[in-house]
């Protein structure tokens, strides 16, 4: 399950083992079609222009699980910033610079005795503002109905085995929030500035299928 | 639509067991279970109207917290999940 492109599955291999994705020769799907007629009538009717349309989506393609791993890190080293994320993840990272829009943040703090972890059963939704897109299996079947009914045997896929004195927290994020999981500090980093905390902080860290590197 | 619940945190609540047609946002296996309010969110629109375009009266949503025990019999006692419903799907437990 935590392979990434699962897309890439239906794809040959070339003969000398290059993996390529075959020409698009067949027909457009009946909502590529209207994918197409829409945004040529919003451009042709000057709702938008196409400048404007290949603006966001590199704004979109532009963020990324370094957002999500600066915010981890400042909590980390902040105090203050620590206590006012708790407090209200919406407003506080819309000052670092992270803005949500319509949508509002819960940070969930993993302790020695919690491990949080995110899911969307409904349909895939994700911090996007803070982790960029979401990896292809958070939005499979597969992770979204086990996550919930079986999280410990998910857990441990990715690698994660926790004891039983660690309660799991599934957290199924079915409306109008969004969630960062805040994984523990690594140990044996006392002194580590925030920028240097953040190479730890993995995008699965704050989803919770990871935990974070530890100090080299 | 039922009446909306109005609970504080640590209310005990019970999800609908009901079925509606339409654009639905309580996921099936949570409903007909007990759990408890873990806080108060909101209020958002109705997205049960929004999906059609609807304004989409202002309700509270909870966020509400199950035992997982209470939702598979082989769950792994003191686990936890937590999801987010809104007012009209919950009533007193």
């Amino acid at each position: 399950m935590p392979h990434d492109h699962h897309d890439h599955d239906h794809d040959g291999l070339s003969p000398s083992g290059h993996p390529y994705r075959p020409d698009q020769d067949t027909g457009l799907s009946y909502w590529q079609t209207m994918e197409i007629a829409v945004r040529e009538l919003l451009i042709d009717k000057g709702v938008l222009t196409a400048a404007r349309i290949a603006a966001q989506i590199e704004a979109m393609d532009a963020r990324s699980p370094a957002n999500g791993a600066a915010v981890v890190a400042r909590y980390w080293t902040d105090p203050g910033f620590a206590a006012a994320l708790l407090a209200d993840g919406t407003t506080t990272v819309k000052e670092m610079g992270f803005d949500l829009g319509p949508m509002h943040l819960i940070a969930l703090p993993n302790t020695d005795t919690l491990h949080n972890i995110i899911v969307c059963t409904l349909c895939s939704c994700y911090p996007r503002n803070l982790l960029g897109l979401p990896p292809d299996w958070y939005k499979s079947r597969a992770y979204r109905a086990r996550t919930v009914r079986e999280p410990r045997r998910v857990l441990a896929e990715f690698g994660v085995t926790l004891p039983e004195h660690v309660q799991v927290r599934v957290h199924d994020s079915t409306a109008d929030m969004r969630y960062i999981v805040l994984p523990q500090r690594p140990a044996g980093t006392d002194g580590w500035d925030a920028a240097r905390l953040a190479t730890l902080v993995t995008r699965d860290s704050m989803i919770g299928t990871g935990l974070p590197k530890t100090a080299a | 639509m039922p009446t909306p619940l109005h609970a504080e945190p640590g209310t005990r609540v019970r999800v609908r067991d009901w079925a509606p047609p339409g654009h639905i946002r309580t996921p099936a296996y949570l409903r007909g279970h007990i759990g408890t309010v873990e806080r108060v969110l909101g209020p958002f629109p109705n997205p049960e109207d929004l999906a059609y375009r609807r304004p989409g009266a202002p309700l509270p949503l909870y966020r509400v917290r199950f035992a997982a025990s209470d939702l598979w019999p082989d769950a792994t006692p003191g686990d936890t999940l937590e999801a987010e419903i809104y007012a009209h799907w919950l009533e007193d437990a």
